[in-house]
């Protein structure tokens, strides 16, 4: 896929506001790093420049990743249905070093673009990050009581014995 | 003159038990009726719900077995096929559409992911029903052809023409049934402190003697 | 559609010590229930028939896809994608190598672009065939599901010539596919395009101008364009509300270029708009298949050995060194193929909307992470907004129209 000059002056625009942001191209794909402080700021203004439609909201959890600095990289595809342009905007967090919070935070999205509302459920249903000014932040796939974060990648494959925790019932008392 | 169940008369020295003769043929019969009725109650959660789809539609018509009717309320049912996989957050639904059936009920496993759990050997998925609700037929494939599973219902049939009483007395299973694999493990996998569970412990000392 | 219930502040029951919202009952459909194709659970707050509010649940069918991927190779994932879009399997291969693919930087032959796109095709009319056949057997058309049902067995035979298996196909591999056309294939395919236009043309008369179809579905679950943008809507779920994007026009992969179709689109954004544009749909993928049936590319159909991706032919193997040592690196298991470590997403235009995958790779043989980002999950979000007002049988009719598969919203 070639790479798309448009969105180049598009990274101008936004430099010019955010001062200059690491930006990656790899595959035709643009991506931009940006620091937590600032990631609302640039979303809006993104979606004020025509990334009308939020293809999805994600989370890579680097733990075991070779040349990781931070823990958790959060992934917000963008894409405009008006100029066909994409775009990845790249949030990095880590967990936090207080004892008073146990969860990294970061701000919703779900204002801007309804889309985000269970995006972002999954992600802290998945991966424990929270979201701040999201309306109504809880799990989405998993149970209501289940406690563990299971995307993380400390979390094992098979899990601890949550899945066979429930009641036999036998031929003669059903 | 008493009649034996050839219907010839019964000569001096044998026994005949004329009230028997009418329940055993009474239990055939019911048996008879029953197989030939099975009401299915699709619990479609996956993959295999579309073969179950596909079995009872035109090409693999399911309704020449008797299973036409597949109802959608536990209370009319008395087959429950499983198809696909179950997972944690729908266990609980699971076991109580099982006990809102009524009396005789029968449940077909019907696929890889509810007889043992299939591909997913994961956090959330239950690796096979049988150790939360009594299995009485499994249907192995991923998912079964329809062919498959119209053999299960026919095997199933068998297994009522011959196990089944009007007294329930295939139901007695405590005494009866060796209690399966899977309910087996069900009870030490949920030790979860590796060190204090049988299973793990014994799997590790395996390991050991073998190295 | 004008709304019209019980006032809450001058109602009998109000007038009294009660709250307001007292009068409303709580109905709790599914994730048990014939309706919800499958696993799916609504809570609906009605008053009398008319539905208040709808909060969704999902996670009845969460079983830990993206965790999988982590564990699994490339090829092997293929048979996982299989059970996300159960209804469209082969759609979700093509759409997951196509991912694969794009973060390996590996470039297809001609001759398996153009074979993926005519399976990716057959695939979405099978797609909408089940779609709208439950749609149909949601509101008591049973006699159209048979008849979608029975099409898609025709389907079914098409795939099981081509790979063995009537569903769960795995057919795609790294860097081409497992089995290639045959003749027997094609010839099959040219009698699926002989008789199902006739049999699409009685399915059209049963339910396109049925009044008692057109009552329960126009007006009904009403989406607009901007909310459809704003809620990630894709396919033809966004195209039935004015939303002109597809991407095998505005994002081409495979060999979508090279065919003439037109992209279905409706402004009314109904139930009603979303069955006519699947049933346009299926007649724009016929066009697709019987163009590029007759123009298959000649060659190979797996990237060549040097790429070292797909597994060469027996013949080569047997007979050049480059062959041998092609299959020996790529069946070892401690060898396998090498990942780029980076970062990208891939969408093709799957069948329910926009399916891709984000895949990071970190230079080992399985993804560091496999996003799946579902078109469901974003449907199934819409729908509280879509069902407001409407009664509880048009619950039913809006939950069919949107195609929301529960493997694939769970992943």
């Amino acid at each position: 896929m070639p790479h798309d000059p448009s969105v180049d002056d598009l990274l101008t625009a936004v430099t010019g506001g955010f001062g200059t942001l690491e930006t990656t191209v790899f595959r035709g794909q643009t991506s931009v790093v940006v620091p937590e402080p600032q990631s609302l700021e640039l979303l809006t203004f993104l979606k004020t420049q025509g990334f009308d439609m939020l293809v999805d909201v994600t989370c890579v959890d680097y733990l075991e990743y070779r040349g990781a600095k931070q823990r958790y990289g959060l992934v917000y595809l963008l894409a405009s249905t008006t100029t066909n342009q994409r775009l990845t905007v790249r949030v990095f967090v880590d967990d936090p070093v207080s004892d008073h919070e146990e969860w990294p935070t970061v701000r919703s999205v779900a204002a801007i673009w309804k889309a985000a509302d269970w995006l972002e459920r999954e992600v802290w249903d998945l991966f424990g990050i929270r979201f701040e000014g999201h309306p109504d932040l809880r799990r989405l796939v998993m149970p209501e009581e289940f406690t563990a974060h299971p995307l993380r990648k400390d979390y094992p494959l098979q899990g601890r014995g949550e899945r066979h925790n429930f009641p036999v019932i036998t031929r003669d008392h059903s | 003159m008493a009649l034996n169940a050839a219907g010839r008369s019964a000569g001096p020295g044998r026994l005949e038990l004329p009230e028997n003769v009418v329940v055993s043929r009474l239990d055939e019969l019911a048996n008879w009726c029953r197989k030939n009725s099975l009401w299915p109650m699709p619990f479609a959660t996956a993959c295999c719900g579309i073969e179950l789809m596909a079995t009872g539609a035109s090409k693999h018509d399911l309704a020449r077995f008797g299973a036409e009717v597949f109802r959608f309320s536990p209370r009319q049912c008395d087959l429950m096929i499983v198809a696909g996989r179950v997972v944690m957050k729908m266990m609980p639904v699971l076991q109580r559409i099982w006990q809102q059936m009524h009396e005789p009920k029968w449940c077909i496993s019907m696929g890889a992911c509810a007889s043992t759990g299939g591909v997913f050997d994961t956090y959330a998925v239950v690796q096979g029903i049988d150790r939360f609700i009594p299995v009485d037929m499994y249907v192995p494939g991923c998912p079964p052809r329809p062919e498959q599973l119209i053999q299960a219902i026919i095997d199933l049939q068998d297994k009522i023409q011959r196990e089944g009483t009007i007294t329930g007395r295939e139901f007695d299973t405590s005494q009866r049934q060796l209690r399966k694999r899977a309910l087996v493990e069900a009870d030490e996998l949920l030790v979860l402190d590796a060190a204090r569970n049988p299973v793990v412990q014994r799997e590790l000392s395996a390991a050991a003697h073998r190295s | 559609m004008s709304i019209a219930y019980a006032d809450p502040n001058t109602s009998p029951t109000a007038r009294g010590n009660a709250r307001s919202e007292d009068y409303l009952w709580t109905l709790n459909f599914g994730p048990q229930h014939p309706a919800t194709h499958t696993t799916l659970r609504l809570v609906l707050k009605l008053d009398g028939e008319r539905v208040v509010d709808a909060m969704p649940e999902m996670g009845y069918l969460h079983s830990g896809f993206e965790k999988i991927g982590e564990h699994l190779t490339f090829n092997q994932y293929v048979t996982v994608t299989d059970r996300m879009n159960y209804i469209s399997p082969l759609a979700n291969n093509v759409a997951w190598h196509h991912a694969v693919e794009k973060l390996m930087g590996i470039e297809l032959t001609p001759r398996c672009r153009s074979i993926r796109t005519i399976i990716a095709e057959l695939a979405r009319i099978g797609d909408h065939l089940l779609s709208n056949g439950a749609v149909g057997l949601d509101t008591g058309a049973f006699t159209f599901f048979l008849y979608a049902f029975y099409q898609k067995e025709v389907l079914y035979d098409i795939f099981e010539t081509l790979c063995g298996a009537r569903f769960t196909n795995s057919w795609t591999r790294v860097g081409g596919v497992s089995h290639d056309f045959t003749p027997l294939v094609i010839e099959k395919i040219r009698g699926f395009l002989k008789t199902f236009p006739k049999t699409l043309e009685d399915m059209e008369r049963l339910l396109t101008r049925n009044r008692i179809f057109v009552d329960r579905t126009k007006g009904v679950g009403v989406l607009s364009k901007e909310d459809a943008i704003n809620g990630g809507a894709s396919g033809p779920v966004a195209r039935a509300s004015g939303v002109t994007r597809d991407l095998r026009k505005d994002d081409p992969y495979l060999a979508y270029e090279d065919f003439d179709f037109q992209i279905c689109c409706a402004s009314a954004g109904d139930c009603y708009a979303r069955y006519l544009v699947r049933m346009a749909e299926m007649r724009e993928s016929l066009k697709i298949v019987a163009q590029a049936i007759e123009n298959i590319p000649a060659g190979p159909v797996n990237v060549g050995i040097d790429q070292r991706t797909a597994l060469p032919t027996k013949q080569q193997v047997y007979s050049t060194i480059e062959g041998t040592i092609s299959h020996f690196e790529l069946s070892m298991s401690n060898r396998g193929f090498e990942v780029p470590r980076g970062e990208s997403y891939a969408a093709t235009e799957a069948p329910n909307g926009e399916l891709g995958f984000y895949l990071v790779g970190d230079g080992g043989e399985s993804a560091y992470r496999a996003r799946c980002r579902p078109p469901s999950l974003l449907h199934f979000a819409l729908f509280p907004q879509l069902i407001r007002g409407h009664t509880l049988s048009d619950v039913v009719a809006v939950l069919g129209s949107l195609n929301i598969i529960a493997a694939e919203l769970d992943r």
